[in-house]
């Protein structure tokens, strides 16, 4: 165990669902049995389309949706969490170990605190220091770290650029000196030449205060350029997951396969090699059983049409791993 | 032979509490039928603003200077004032579809009857025949059930769904001009895929003009012929879609294309383009982009030339402080 961070071990998540007050309740499967190892200091790419359970699985990490079967196991220096048998005491204590960073940097700050307010909030809720200095002095450092000028730190969000913002948000999740951070969409909202500044900053930071990260998004060259380990997600489950490079040029599964040929490329010589594909992804509520993407693939075999083959990855290559549906 | 829509010279300004803004500066473009041109940029740059003066979209405080032109079909739209001109050209002769969907259709009106009320308008027809019209567009974008989906609201469909009724719902009068700002931004991939490839397909049958307007340097390598760039309201490189992205002069234009990650050159390190965009109430003088250009040469810096576009490959313009810099990097 000695060098994972997270564990995630069949970690499935539900949400009841009633269309209205006499209809049946039904359950939306929004993540399904999902296992993944995340190691220190690593940068784990999560990505998949809307709907895919991204986003549920990374706040069920932090302990923030239930966790309806499974558990979340995060390995401290002295001890483990267990996130689904957890006394208020621990998760207040992991609270401070993981932090969540979000993609609007409009909607995430306050418009009414200042900077310096904002970025000191939850060491004063997390009651982590002990005198206004002590909170000054740590909201000066991680500002710096983050490129903000102090100066900066008495206006309010209104007067920044998204960048600038986007460099306030991460400047308030990393003040209470985490080690793990779950950036959600993170640089979606922002312009070319900011996300790649933004990313930069993310990976700087990485190395000075030796961070893990769970990067949660959509854009797969994005992804594919920063994260060492990735994971493609699809409906609720995890349909291929590997190291970054030997996924994104050597990918198995078909919806992979379709993701990556579905990024408009920049040569306009080469254009609409896109693998289409069909139809748009199916309701939660009712999954198609056997393999989710079956109702989608391009080149789907004659049993898993039928729904015959079950979920479960297969080692391809080692640390390479790929829903079985698509190996046979 | 005339361009479909010709802009000559149009500058664009608010007036607001702060100060009178310029929001677009001296700008010439051209489209002609059956061609797309694209037009990139950062937020704030003016791109959406030049489309909606194509429709006089803008808001009461706009003020357009008096020697610009924007002629569509040998009209020139700024003069028009009537409702009646202004009606010929919004949803007639020209066309727009946006970026979020949800916020362009009327959340309580049923998707046909906002379709069929727009052709009855526009084309003079009855109801049934407008009814017919409209469901035929929906099947032709590619919607199953097209007569469910007539009779639907906005919010039962899916995101790339509702994107496909706004386009049959724009391309059913058929219009001369299509405005499309950002019409796959808000989707994924694999739908963006889908709703690029049936742009194009549409463009090819009715050979209308599109101006198709992203921040995605990719999307426009896969739609555009053409390509505008644009920084702070004025166009710093024009040209065809090849030139611009293999060949491109401007510092910008490389500082955009260096700061996008590319998946087939996972080497290639991101390098930001330095700096913020300035506020546009204090627009720089002479070079827009000088204050974040990372080469400039020293006259250039003080602001002392003007900006003016020059054409260094036929077909491929350069702003002409750009051009000098663009040789020192």
């Amino acid at each position: 165990m000695g060098d994972n961070l997270i564990s995630v071990n069949n970690v499935s998540v539900n949400f009841d669902y009633q269309e209205n007050f006499i209809s049946k309740k039904q359950k939306i499967h929004a993540v399904n049995n999902i296992n993944i190892k995340i190691k220190k200091g690593s940068f784990f790419g999560l990505v998949g389309e809307s709907g895919s359970g991204k986003t549920t699985l990374g706040r069920a990490i932090l302990g923030a949706n239930k966790i309806s079967s499974g558990n979340v196991i995060f390995h401290d220096d002295e001890r483990d969490y267990d996130l689904t048998n957890m006394n208020k005491q621990d998760l207040k204590e992991y609270r401070k170990k993981a932090q969540l960073i979000f993609q609007d940097p409009y909607a995430a700050l306050s418009p009414r605190m200042t900077v310096r307010d904002i970025i000191a909030e939850p060491l004063e809720v997390m009651k982590i220091t002990n005198s206004r200095q002590e909170t000054d002095e740590r909201v000066r450092d991680i500002a710096a770290k983050c490129r903000l000028n102090i100066e900066h730190l008495r206006r309010f969000p209104h007067a920044f650029s998204g960048g600038q913002r986007q460099r306030i948000s991460i400047a308030r999740a990393l003040v209470s000196n985490p080690k793990f951070i779950v950036a959600d969409e993170s640089v979606a909202a922002l312009d070319v030449s900011i996300q790649a500044d933004i990313l930069n900053l993310l990976k700087q930071l990485q190395s000075e205060l030796n961070l893990t990260y769970l990067f949660i998004s959509h854009d797969l060259s994005v992804v594919a350029h920063v994260c060492d380990v990735v994971a493609v997600m699809y409906l609720g489950h995890i349909v291929e997951m590997g190291p970054s490079r030997e996924l994104f040029k050597n990918p198995k599964h078909s919806y992979t396969k379709a993701l990556l040929s579905s990024i408009p490329s920049i040569d306009p010589e080469k254009r609409s090699e896109a693998i289409e594909l069909k139809g748009e992804i199916p309701s939660a509520l009712n999954p198609p059983p056997g393999c989710v993407f079956r109702t989608r693939c391009p080149n789907p075999g004659i049993d898993c049409k039928g729904g015959e083959i079950t979920m479960g990855l297969t080692e391809v290559e080692p640390g390479h791993w790929v829903d079985q549906c698509c190996v046979l | 032979m005339s361009h479909l829509l010709e802009v000559k010279n149009l500058d664009v300004k608010f007036d607001t509490d702060e100060g009178r803004i310029t929001a677009v500066e001296n700008i010439s473009l051209s489209v002609d039928q059956g061609e797309v041109l694209g037009i990139v940029g950062e937020s704030g740059s003016g791109k959406s603003v030049t489309a909606k003066s194509i429709m006089k979209l803008n808001p009461g405080n706009t003020s357009y200077n008096e020697d610009a032109e924007i002629i569509l079909d040998n009209e020139n739209i700024l003069q028009f004032t009537s409702k009646q001109d202004l009606k010929k050209i919004r949803g007639g002769k020209v066309s727009m579809i946006f970026q979020e969907p949800m916020a362009s259709f009327a959340p309580a009106i049923k998707i046909g009857a906002q379709m069929v009320e727009q052709l009855v308008i526009h084309k003079n027809i009855n109801k049934d025949e407008a009814k017919s019209i409209s469901i035929n567009m929906l099947k032709r974008v590619g919607i199953a059930d097209a007569e469910k989906r007539f009779n639907q609201y906005a919010f039962e469909l899916s995101g790339g769904m509702r994107q496909r009724a706004m386009i049959a719902m724009a391309l059913s009068t058929m219009p001369k001009l299509l405005l499309a700002d950002e019409p796959t931004t808000a989707l994924d991939v694999t739908i963006q895929a889908q709703v690029i490839n049936l742009i194009k397909d549409i463009i090819k049958e009715y050979q209308m003009g599109v101006i198709f307007i992203t921040h995605d340097l990719g999307v426009i390598a896969q739609v555009a012929d053409h390509v505008a760039v644009m920084y702070l309201g004025s166009v710093v490189e024009k040209g065809p879609v090849n030139e611009i992205l293999k060949n491109p002069k401007h510092p910008y234009t490389k500082g955009l294309l260096q700061a996008l990650p590319d998946i087939n050159n996972l080497d290639a390190p991101l390098s930001p383009i330095p700096g913020n965009i300035p506020s546009p109430l204090d627009r720089p003088t002479g070079c827009v982009f000088r204050t974040r250009c990372p080469h400039h040469n020293p006259e250039g810096k003080d602001g002392k030339i003007e900006m003016k576009l020059i054409e260094v490959e036929p077909g491929h313009w350069v702003d002409q402080c750009g051009i000098q810099c663009g040789q020192n990097g």
